[in-house]
């Protein structure tokens, strides 16, 4: 990583290099080709591909490149030697923003295993319901005596094999449940299909009129495509979150007799020599051996200011350098980082988000134990009314598929997958499956300062008060350094339409600031002790011009784009909204009065965070928590659901429910509208749900259902199930 | 009736045909890039013979 720009940083790597960065690597003895990844976020059409293609194609060493659109990445099949980095200025030359993409991070998404195999099952069933119900309908129809037995007894050849490969999940995790000895929504379903099939074969043998094969077969199509949506759904979330992570990939550069050298961070060993240049970010725990700079802690600890550090100051990992290259010897390294025993925290704290049942859930345990004593009931009954066993058995079989969840099934998934299209399409990423029930109930907001509601970048505030010459100067010795001040006042100079003054022999001292000579003057812009200014409560930074009385430049936090509308929207519609930081009392008071907010608590430790999360929790309150860094990641696993911004931390990301995937923070408000919206379509479909079994159930009891009924009382339950869901989009 | 002897097996093949068509598409991994997918077929590039 040569190019310095804290602001690509912030926003596209954030994955924490103390985790040891991923899986480690397996032995490989001499490859063949080198596989690589590339992440192409700007193409957007055929041109994009062709370009693309043909000039990662012309690259010697490439053998095959190809351009997914739909992922907006190229993957790229190469001779062993080669490497992503090599490929991204030609990517780049071709004007495509590109960036790096660890794919061992992506592997998950690769071989998306599961919903193969379950659009697969879907396709049999579907397949083997058409054709029987072509053949049921004519029986309905009319057909008799030897047409009717022959249709039964080949749809009976059509549905026992079909049945038999594609309720495959349902007989696996019916029989999991069962011998935990639990019921869940899967032991019913069985329980109607086994009764279905064997009953009908039954009345097929006696040449009886009334089998259940269709029901049978659309009964497994409808809750696979149920669960296939679901998986779909869980799948792109998933897909994207891992392309956040594959973005940062871990290498670091060793120092082994005074040469660099490129490793994974994964290699790394205690006692290594590792340089971190400008803009790079700590691989490791560690001491500084040499070098000057400063660090910015922020994603630590919520202070916004960088910190100085010199030889011998001790360094964590996850902890970004901003002005001069620094030497470290390692002393922790991988899981043994005071970052990841952080991230350990979360774990902890996660087991209260498992507590949470969903509606499905809550449901699901009012529906199985009822369906099993009513069709129970209904055999007895009848059973003992006729002491005819086939009868009885008949007539349990249709209540059982007359109540069995198709409904049930659809009306969560359905639900849940258009909801999360529209947010991801709005920018937010539905991690959890329980995440937008969860925040349809929150009454209580709970922000993090610094990268959550402020860019964590500084914006130059007092530029009416500087002479347009002092400016200028201050702008050219700004361009010599990389930190966040000096890039706010270089930013603040170009939006002002001042041009930097000719200043000579640039230097930058790092842990102070920059120097240079203009005019004949040696002019200095850095930090008040350096340059004997007074120190002050604000974020300043000071320039002198060689006469001994420095200007000052004051800066604030910059808003994250959204922000105030945001806060303004969430009280607006009657929830308590908090500010909660690690960062100095100051800071957190001038921006809690900037958005109008009366509940904040500054320089909180992480403990503080979560234990005020908690405690808000324990009073009833229903919290949301927003946070980026690894001091949050402990409140936002408390909280009862969390977002994080997709600039946060790995650790962040991963202990939150939904990720924000763009700068703006207005999406949160509209998913906290669109979570109710989705909750109140999931009751409506149970309420449906329920009516169509209210109509239905009395007269399977009744003894009479026809498998004609059963088949409309399913299908149209269903089909409006869905209907209902889509008019979330 | 005799007609219906013909008329089924016919349609089990032509429903299994699909069927067969499906499997085969979804096992060529041709679902994984369904917006490139819908693109590409704008390129001239390879249209006097496939790609290699």
């Amino acid at each position: 990583m040569t190019a310095v720009d804290p602001d690509y940083l912030r926003h596209q790597t954030a994955v924490c290099p103390g985790c040891a960065a991923g899986p480690t690597e397996p032995v490989k003895d001499a490859p063949t080709e080198a596989r690589l990844a590339i992440s192409l976020p700007t193409i957007h059409c055929q041109a994009c591909i062709s370009a693309v293609e043909r000039g990662l194609n012309a690259v010697p060493g490439v053998r095959d490149a190809r351009v997914n659109l739909t992922l907006k990445r190229a993957l790229i099949e190469a001779e062993p030697e080669m490497r992503a980095a090599d490929l991204i200025p030609v990517c780049e030359g071709l004007g495509y923003e590109a960036h790096e993409l660890d794919l061992t991070a992506l592997s998950a998404t690769e071989a998306d295993k599961a919903g193969r195999d379950l659009l697969l099952r879907l396709a049999v069933a579907g397949f083997a319901s058409m054709n029987v119900m072509l053949l049921s309908i004519s029986v309905w129809s009319g057909a008799t005596d030897a047409t009717r037995d022959m249709f039964h007894w080949i749809s009976a050849a059509i549905t026992f094999p079909a049945i038999l490969y594609a309720a495959q999940p349902f007989f696996k995790n019916a029989w999991s449940a069962l011998r935990v000895r639990r019921l869940n929504m899967d032991v019913p379903i069985v329980l109607a299909l086994v009764l279905a099939l064997v009953t009908s074969l039954w009345e097929t043998t006696l040449s009886g009129e009334h089998a259940y094969f269709d029901a049978a077969l659309t009964l497994t199509f409808f809750l696979l495509a149920g669960r296939y949506l679901d998986h779909r759904t869980r799948a792109v979330a998933r897909s994207a979150a891992e392309e956040l992570t594959a973005l940062e990939v871990p290498r670091a550069l060793r120092l082994r007799d005074g040469v660099e050298e490129e490793v994974a961070v994964s290699d790394l060993r205690e006692g290594d020599m590792v340089l971190v240049r400008p803009g790079g970010r700590m691989p490791v725990d560690g001491e500084v051996v040499s070098g000057h700079s400063e660090l910015d802690r922020s994603l630590l600890t919520g202070e916004t200011l960088p910190v100085a550090t010199a030889p011998g100051d001790v360094v964590s990992a996850g902890e970004v350098n901003l002005t001069g290259p620094l030497t470290l010897r390692a002393t922790a390294v991988g899981e043994e980082t005071s970052l990841h025993r952080l991230a350990d925290l979360v774990a902890i704290a996660e087991s209260g988000r498992s507590r949470y049942t969903s509606l499905a859930d809550r449901a699901a345990k009012l529906y199985a134990p009822g369906v099993h004593i009513l069709s129970a009931l209904a055999f007895l009954g009848w059973y003992l009314f006729t002491f005819d066993m086939r009868t009885a058995l008949n007539i349990a079989a249709a209540v059982l598929i007359i109540t069995c969840p198709c409904a049930l099934g659809l009306a969560v998934p359905a639900v849940t997958t258009a909801a999360s299209g529209r947010l991801f399409r709005a920018g937010l990423l539905v991690k959890h499956a329980t995440a937008l029930e969860r925040l349809a109930e929150v009454d209580t907001v709970v922000f993090d300062k610094t990268g959550t509601l402020t860019e964590g970048q500084p914006e130059l505030v007092n530029l009416d008060q500087i002479p347009e010459q002092d400016l200028a100067v201050a702008a050219a010795l700004a361009a010599g350094s990389a930190h966040p001040l000096a890039q706010a006042i270089a930013k603040a100079a170009r939006a002002a339409n001042v041009a930097p003054a000719a200043v000579a022999d640039l230097r930058e001292v790092p842990g102070f600031g920059v120097e240079g000579h203009w005019q004949g003057h040696r002019v200095r812009l850095g930090r008040a002790s350096w340059l004997g200014a007074p120190i002050s409560r604000q974020t300043m930074t000071w320039l002198d011009l060689g006469s001994g009385a420095p200007r000052g430049f004051g800066f604030v936090d910059a808003l994250r784009p959204g922000a105030a509308e945001t806060v303004a929207a969430l009280k607006a519609s009657g929830k308590s909204v908090l500010l909660i930081s690690g960062d100095s009392a100051p800071a957190v008071q001038d921006l809690a009065e900037r958005l109008g907010l009366t509940d904040w608590q500054a320089e909180a430790v992480p403990q503080d965070k979560s234990a005020r999360v908690q405690a808000l929790s324990e009073a009833g309150h229903k919290v949301l928590m927003v946070g980026d860094g690894l001091n949050d990641t402990a409140a936002l696993a408390a909280a009862h659901v969390s977002i994080s911004p997709a600039s946060a931390l790995d650790a962040a990301r991963v202990a939150s429910d939904i990720v924000l995937l763009g700068r703006d923070l207005t999406p949160i408000h509209a998913a906290c509208g669109v979570a109710q919206k989705a909750t109140r379509r999931i009751r409506e479909n149970f309420r449906i749900a329920t009516l169509y079994n209210v109509i239905a159930v009395p007269l399977a009891v009744a003894g009479l259902a026809t498998p004609l009924i059963a088949a409309l009382a399913m299908s149209t339950s269903s089909i409006t199930v869905s209907l209902n869901a889509l008019r979330l989009r | 009736m005799s007609v219906i002897s013909y008329l089924i097996p016919i349609s089990l093949v032509l429903g299994g045909l699909g069927l067969w068509g499906f499997v085969y598409t979804l096992r060529s991994n041709q679902y994984e890039d369904p917006d490139g997918d819908a693109r590409r077929i704008l390129s001239d590039e390879w249209d006097d013979h496939p790609r290699p």
